[in-house]
Protein backbone atom coordinates (compact mmCIF):
# COMPACT_ATOMS: atom_id res chain seq x y z
CA UNK A 1 0.00 0.00 0.00
CA UNK A 2 1.94 2.95 -1.09
CA UNK A 3 1.18 6.72 -0.17
CA UNK A 4 -1.93 8.51 -2.31
CA UNK A 5 -2.58 12.29 -1.56
CA UNK A 6 -5.06 12.98 -4.75
CA UNK A 7 -4.95 16.92 -5.10
CA UNK A 8 -7.62 19.19 -3.06
CA UNK A 9 -10.01 19.72 -5.86
CA UNK A 10 -10.28 15.78 -6.06
CA UNK A 11 -12.29 16.07 -2.69
CA UNK A 12 -14.45 19.06 -3.68
CA UNK A 13 -15.38 17.20 -6.54
CA UNK A 14 -16.72 14.07 -4.77
CA UNK A 15 -18.14 16.73 -2.23
CA UNK A 16 -19.94 18.44 -5.20
CA UNK A 17 -21.41 15.41 -6.75
CA UNK A 18 -22.86 15.01 -3.30
CA UNK A 19 -24.60 17.50 -2.84
CA UNK A 20 -26.06 17.87 -6.60
CA UNK A 21 -27.49 13.73 -5.69
CA UNK A 22 -28.91 15.55 -2.25
CA UNK A 23 -30.67 18.00 -4.14
CA UNK A 24 -32.05 15.59 -6.76
CA UNK A 25 -32.99 13.05 -4.49
CA UNK A 26 -34.96 15.81 -2.13
CA UNK A 27 -36.50 17.12 -5.50
CA UNK A 28 -37.79 13.94 -6.55
CA UNK A 29 -39.78 12.95 -3.51
CA UNK A 30 -42.16 15.84 -4.67
CA UNK A 31 -42.66 14.29 -7.97
CA UNK A 32 -45.26 11.60 -7.96
CA UNK A 33 -43.60 8.31 -9.97
CA UNK A 34 -45.69 5.94 -8.07
CA UNK A 35 -43.07 2.64 -7.32
CA UNK A 36 -40.14 4.29 -8.83
CA UNK A 37 -40.28 6.97 -5.88
CA UNK A 38 -38.83 4.44 -3.83
CA UNK A 39 -36.53 2.85 -5.93
CA UNK A 40 -35.31 6.34 -7.23
CA UNK A 41 -34.56 7.59 -3.64
CA UNK A 42 -32.71 4.45 -2.92
CA UNK A 43 -30.55 4.13 -6.23
CA UNK A 44 -29.40 7.73 -5.73
CA UNK A 45 -28.92 6.85 -1.99
CA UNK A 46 -26.67 4.08 -3.25
CA UNK A 47 -24.73 5.96 -6.02
CA UNK A 48 -24.12 8.75 -2.76
CA UNK A 49 -22.72 5.98 -0.16
CA UNK A 50 -20.39 4.17 -3.14
CA UNK A 51 -18.88 8.27 -3.96
CA UNK A 52 -17.94 8.20 -0.22
CA UNK A 53 -16.81 4.14 0.12
CA UNK A 54 -14.35 4.71 -2.90
CA UNK A 55 -13.25 8.26 -2.57
CA UNK A 56 -13.56 10.10 0.72
CA UNK A 57 -12.63 6.26 2.81
CA UNK A 58 -10.11 5.88 -0.31
CA UNK A 59 -11.42 2.16 -0.54
CA UNK A 60 -9.92 2.63 -4.45
CA UNK A 61 -6.57 2.58 -2.74
CA UNK A 62 -6.88 -0.13 -0.84
CA UNK A 63 -5.97 -3.77 -0.58
CA UNK A 64 -7.85 -6.36 -2.02
CA UNK A 65 -8.34 -7.87 1.27
CA UNK A 66 -9.62 -4.59 2.84
CA UNK A 67 -12.31 -4.36 -0.24
CA UNK A 68 -12.94 -8.27 0.64
CA UNK A 69 -14.67 -6.98 4.26
CA UNK A 70 -17.06 -4.50 2.92
CA UNK A 71 -17.90 -7.02 0.22
CA UNK A 72 -18.59 -9.36 3.00
CA UNK A 73 -20.57 -6.71 5.11
CA UNK A 74 -22.99 -6.11 1.77
CA UNK A 75 -23.48 -9.82 1.58
CA UNK A 76 -24.49 -10.60 5.09
CA UNK A 77 -26.88 -7.43 5.24
CA UNK A 78 -28.46 -9.20 2.18
CA UNK A 79 -29.14 -12.12 3.25
CA UNK A 80 -30.38 -10.52 6.70
CA UNK A 81 -33.18 -8.50 4.81
CA UNK A 82 -33.68 -11.46 2.27
CA UNK A 83 -34.43 -13.98 3.87
CA UNK A 84 -36.11 -11.84 6.48
CA UNK A 85 -38.59 -10.44 3.60
CA UNK A 86 -38.98 -14.28 1.96
CA UNK A 87 -39.98 -15.68 5.07
CA UNK A 88 -42.78 -12.93 5.99
CA UNK A 89 -44.12 -12.77 2.69
CA UNK A 90 -44.72 -15.79 2.01
CA UNK A 91 -46.20 -17.40 5.01
CA UNK A 92 -49.71 -16.99 3.75
CA UNK A 93 -50.09 -18.25 0.90
CA UNK A 94 -53.05 -20.02 -0.77
CA UNK A 95 -52.35 -23.74 -2.14
CA UNK A 96 -54.62 -24.08 -5.50
CA UNK A 97 -56.98 -26.68 -5.59
CA UNK A 98 -56.35 -30.31 -6.29
CA UNK A 99 -52.37 -29.73 -5.44
CA UNK A 100 -50.23 -32.08 -3.37
CA UNK A 101 -49.72 -28.62 -1.17
CA UNK A 102 -53.85 -28.63 -0.71
CA UNK A 103 -54.29 -32.12 0.05
CA UNK A 104 -51.00 -31.81 2.68
CA UNK A 105 -53.22 -28.98 4.69
CA UNK A 106 -56.60 -30.86 4.46
CA UNK A 107 -54.61 -33.97 5.98
CA UNK A 108 -53.09 -31.85 8.39
CA UNK A 109 -56.34 -30.87 9.80
CA UNK A 110 -58.33 -32.81 12.16
CA UNK B 1 9.22 10.54 4.10
CA UNK B 2 8.82 11.66 7.62
CA UNK B 3 6.84 8.48 8.16
CA UNK B 4 9.93 6.04 8.00
CA UNK B 5 11.77 8.60 9.65
CA UNK B 6 9.33 8.78 12.82
CA UNK B 7 8.21 5.41 11.96
CA UNK B 8 11.48 3.38 13.89
CA UNK B 9 10.22 4.78 17.21
CA UNK B 10 5.98 4.04 16.39
CA UNK B 11 6.40 0.80 14.90
CA UNK B 12 4.44 -2.12 17.59
CA UNK B 13 7.04 -5.00 17.90
CA UNK B 14 4.46 -7.54 16.29
CA UNK B 15 4.83 -5.77 12.89
CA UNK B 16 7.80 -5.63 10.20
CA UNK B 17 7.55 -1.99 9.19
CA UNK B 18 5.38 1.33 9.57
CA UNK B 19 3.44 0.00 5.96
CA UNK B 20 2.62 -3.13 7.47
CA UNK B 21 1.16 -1.72 10.87
CA UNK B 22 -0.87 0.96 8.91
CA UNK B 23 -2.30 -1.34 6.67
CA UNK B 24 -3.66 -3.63 9.47
CA UNK B 25 -4.84 -0.31 11.81
CA UNK B 26 -6.71 0.13 8.53
CA UNK B 27 -8.03 -3.26 7.75
CA UNK B 28 -8.98 -3.51 11.24
CA UNK B 29 -11.45 -0.80 11.31
CA UNK B 30 -13.10 -1.83 8.15
CA UNK B 31 -13.69 -4.86 9.94
CA UNK B 32 -15.25 -2.87 12.68
CA UNK B 33 -17.06 -1.03 10.32
CA UNK B 34 -18.44 -4.36 8.76
CA UNK B 35 -20.22 -5.44 12.38
CA UNK B 36 -21.45 -1.45 12.09
CA UNK B 37 -23.09 -2.64 8.89
CA UNK B 38 -24.81 -5.58 10.32
CA UNK B 39 -25.23 -3.49 13.27
CA UNK B 40 -27.42 -0.86 11.85
CA UNK B 41 -28.54 -3.54 9.06
CA UNK B 42 -31.10 -5.24 11.94
CA UNK B 43 -32.33 -1.81 12.24
CA UNK B 44 -33.06 -1.51 8.40
CA UNK B 45 -33.94 -4.87 8.07
CA UNK B 46 -36.97 -4.22 11.44
CA UNK B 47 -38.12 -1.16 9.54
CA UNK B 48 -38.35 -2.27 5.49
CA UNK B 49 -40.40 -5.63 6.88
CA UNK B 50 -42.76 -3.16 9.30
CA UNK B 51 -43.14 -0.37 6.38
CA UNK B 52 -44.19 -3.26 4.42
CA UNK B 53 -46.69 -4.72 6.76
CA UNK B 54 -48.03 -1.20 7.98
CA UNK B 55 -47.74 0.66 4.62
CA UNK B 56 -50.25 3.48 5.23
CA UNK B 57 -48.59 4.27 8.70
CA UNK B 58 -45.56 4.70 7.62
CA UNK B 59 -46.57 6.36 4.65
CA UNK B 60 -48.53 9.15 7.18
CA UNK B 61 -45.33 8.62 9.71
CA UNK B 62 -43.04 9.87 6.83
CA UNK B 63 -45.22 13.12 6.11
CA UNK B 64 -44.85 13.87 9.86
CA UNK B 65 -41.29 15.03 9.59
CA UNK B 66 -40.12 17.60 8.37
CA UNK B 67 -38.40 17.11 5.20
CA UNK B 68 -36.25 20.57 5.22
CA UNK B 69 -34.28 19.03 8.13
CA UNK B 70 -33.73 15.51 6.78
CA UNK B 71 -32.41 17.60 3.89
CA UNK B 72 -30.34 20.23 6.24
CA UNK B 73 -28.45 17.14 8.49
CA UNK B 74 -27.49 15.25 5.06
CA UNK B 75 -25.90 18.61 3.49
CA UNK B 76 -24.12 19.39 6.76
CA UNK B 77 -23.06 15.86 7.41
CA UNK B 78 -21.51 15.82 3.54
CA UNK B 79 -19.70 19.14 4.44
CA UNK B 80 -18.47 17.83 7.44
CA UNK B 81 -17.29 14.62 5.71
CA UNK B 82 -15.64 16.61 3.27
CA UNK B 83 -13.36 18.65 5.98
CA UNK B 84 -12.89 15.30 7.56
CA UNK B 85 -11.43 14.02 4.37
CA UNK B 86 -9.17 17.22 3.97
CA UNK B 87 -7.97 16.90 7.27
CA UNK B 88 -6.64 13.35 6.24
CA UNK B 89 -5.00 14.83 3.07
CA UNK B 90 -3.65 17.53 6.07
CA UNK B 91 -2.07 14.90 8.15
CA UNK B 92 -0.63 12.49 5.13
CA UNK B 93 1.28 15.84 4.16
CA UNK B 94 1.87 16.47 7.61
CA UNK B 95 0.70 19.94 8.25
CA UNK B 96 -0.39 20.30 11.86
CA UNK B 97 -2.29 24.05 11.33
CA UNK B 98 -4.48 22.94 8.20
CA UNK B 99 -5.65 19.22 10.18
CA UNK B 100 -6.05 21.30 13.28
CA UNK B 101 -8.49 23.63 11.16
CA UNK B 102 -10.01 21.13 9.32
CA UNK B 103 -10.73 19.01 12.93
CA UNK B 104 -12.14 21.43 14.05
CA UNK B 105 -14.47 22.43 11.37
CA UNK B 106 -15.57 18.74 11.13
CA UNK B 107 -16.05 19.49 15.08
CA UNK B 108 -18.58 22.16 14.88
CA UNK B 109 -20.48 20.44 12.30
CA UNK B 110 -20.78 17.21 14.08
CA UNK B 111 -21.56 18.84 17.00
CA UNK B 112 -24.57 21.24 15.51
CA UNK B 113 -25.83 18.30 13.89
CA UNK B 114 -26.61 16.71 17.37
CA UNK B 115 -27.53 20.17 19.03
CA UNK B 116 -29.98 20.70 16.32
CA UNK B 117 -31.45 17.03 16.57
CA UNK B 118 -32.09 17.42 19.93
CA UNK B 119 -33.19 21.20 20.76
CA UNK B 120 -35.12 21.37 17.60
CA UNK B 121 -36.09 18.27 16.14
CA UNK B 122 -36.75 16.01 18.47
CA UNK B 123 -38.02 18.58 21.36
CA UNK B 124 -40.39 19.78 18.13
CA UNK B 125 -41.29 16.45 17.44
CA UNK B 126 -42.13 16.16 21.70
CA UNK B 127 -44.80 19.05 21.72
CA UNK B 128 -46.61 18.05 18.62
CA UNK B 129 -46.94 14.82 20.55
CA UNK B 130 -45.08 12.30 18.47
CA UNK B 131 -42.84 10.34 20.65
CA UNK B 132 -44.12 7.36 21.98
CA UNK B 133 -43.75 6.31 25.67
CA UNK B 134 -43.07 10.03 26.67
CA UNK B 135 -46.23 11.61 24.83
CA UNK B 136 -47.95 9.96 21.95
CA UNK B 137 -50.80 11.84 20.97
CA UNK B 138 -50.71 12.88 17.66
CA UNK B 139 -53.34 16.21 17.34
CA UNK B 140 -54.60 19.34 14.72
CA UNK B 141 -52.50 18.99 11.10
CA UNK B 142 -50.34 15.44 12.67
CA UNK B 143 -53.90 14.35 13.02
CA UNK B 144 -55.43 14.80 9.55
CA UNK B 145 -52.40 13.78 7.76
CA UNK B 146 -52.98 10.61 10.19
CA UNK B 147 -56.69 10.04 9.17
CA UNK B 148 -56.06 11.11 5.15
CA UNK B 149 -54.05 8.05 4.61
CA UNK B 150 -56.59 5.91 6.59
CA UNK B 151 -53.68 4.85 8.92
CA UNK B 152 -54.28 3.48 12.99
CA UNK B 153 -52.48 5.20 15.56
CA UNK B 154 -50.38 2.52 17.28
CA UNK B 155 -48.98 1.54 13.82
CA UNK B 156 -48.30 5.28 13.51
CA UNK B 157 -46.31 4.63 16.64
CA UNK B 158 -44.54 2.17 15.41
CA UNK B 159 -43.06 3.89 12.80
CA UNK B 160 -41.96 6.25 15.18
CA UNK B 161 -39.86 3.96 17.06
CA UNK B 162 -38.29 3.38 14.65
CA UNK B 163 -37.54 6.64 13.42
CA UNK B 164 -36.66 7.26 16.98
CA UNK B 165 -34.04 4.20 17.81
CA UNK B 166 -32.71 4.58 13.93
CA UNK B 167 -31.80 8.22 14.68
CA UNK B 168 -31.02 8.13 17.95
CA UNK B 169 -28.25 5.00 17.62
CA UNK B 170 -26.93 7.32 14.80
CA UNK B 171 -26.94 10.31 16.79
CA UNK B 172 -25.16 8.40 19.38
CA UNK B 173 -22.40 7.44 16.95
CA UNK B 174 -22.17 11.22 16.06
CA UNK B 175 -21.25 11.97 19.96
CA UNK B 176 -18.61 9.21 19.82
CA UNK B 177 -17.56 10.82 16.32
CA UNK B 178 -17.10 14.14 18.30
CA UNK B 179 -15.29 12.55 21.17
CA UNK B 180 -12.92 11.20 18.75
CA UNK B 181 -12.40 14.17 17.34
CA UNK B 182 -11.91 16.11 20.50
CA UNK B 183 -9.05 13.34 21.32
CA UNK B 184 -7.44 13.74 17.73
CA UNK B 185 -7.46 17.39 18.63
CA UNK B 186 -5.11 17.00 21.81
CA UNK B 187 -3.14 14.13 20.39
CA UNK B 188 -2.34 16.66 17.32
CA UNK B 189 -1.63 19.98 19.23
CA UNK B 190 0.72 17.40 21.56
CA UNK B 191 2.79 16.66 17.90
CA UNK B 192 1.61 13.14 18.08
CA UNK B 193 -0.16 13.18 14.84
CA UNK B 194 1.95 14.73 12.55
CA UNK B 195 4.85 13.51 13.92
CA UNK B 196 4.02 9.92 13.21
CA UNK B 197 0.75 8.24 13.43
CA UNK B 198 -0.78 10.22 11.22
CA UNK B 199 -2.77 6.62 10.49
CA UNK B 200 -5.59 7.42 12.83
CA UNK B 201 -6.69 10.62 11.43
CA UNK B 202 -7.29 8.16 8.97
CA UNK B 203 -9.12 5.50 11.28
CA UNK B 204 -11.22 8.22 12.55
CA UNK B 205 -12.33 9.63 8.96
CA UNK B 206 -13.14 6.05 8.43
CA UNK B 207 -15.87 6.16 10.76
CA UNK B 208 -16.98 9.25 10.40
CA UNK B 209 -17.53 8.76 6.79
CA UNK B 210 -19.49 5.16 7.95
CA UNK B 211 -21.70 7.22 9.82
CA UNK B 212 -22.29 9.96 7.32
CA UNK B 213 -23.13 6.74 4.94
CA UNK B 214 -25.66 5.83 7.63
CA UNK B 215 -27.64 9.08 7.45
CA UNK B 216 -27.50 8.89 3.95
CA UNK B 217 -29.59 5.92 3.82
CA UNK B 218 -31.93 6.98 6.92
CA UNK B 219 -32.73 10.22 5.17
CA UNK B 220 -34.31 8.83 2.15
CA UNK B 221 -35.80 6.14 4.20
CA UNK B 222 -37.57 7.64 6.88
CA UNK B 223 -38.15 11.17 5.32
CA UNK B 224 -38.39 10.92 1.51
CA UNK B 225 -40.32 7.23 0.61
CA UNK B 226 -43.52 8.31 1.79
CA UNK B 227 -43.43 10.66 -0.94
CA UNK B 228 -44.26 14.54 -0.85
CA UNK B 229 -46.48 14.88 -3.57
Amino acid sequence: MSEHVHPKRFYVAVFVALVVLTLVTTTVAFVDLGRLNTVVALVIAVCKATLVVLFFMHLKDQTGLTRVVLIAAVIWLAVLIGITMSDVFTRHWVPSNGSWQASAVMQSQP
Amino acid sequence: MSAEAHGATLVAEQFDDFEQQKHADTFGMWIFLATEVLFFGGLFCGYSLYRNLYFEAFTAGSHLLKIEYGAFYTLLLICSSLTMALGVRASMLRRPTSLTVYLILTWIMGAAFVYIKLRYEWYGDYLEGLVPGLNFAPHGESLEIINRFHATLPHVGLFFIFYFCMTGVHALHMVVGVGLLTTLLIFTRQGKVTGGNYNWVEIVGLYWHFVDIVWIFLFPLLYLIGGRY
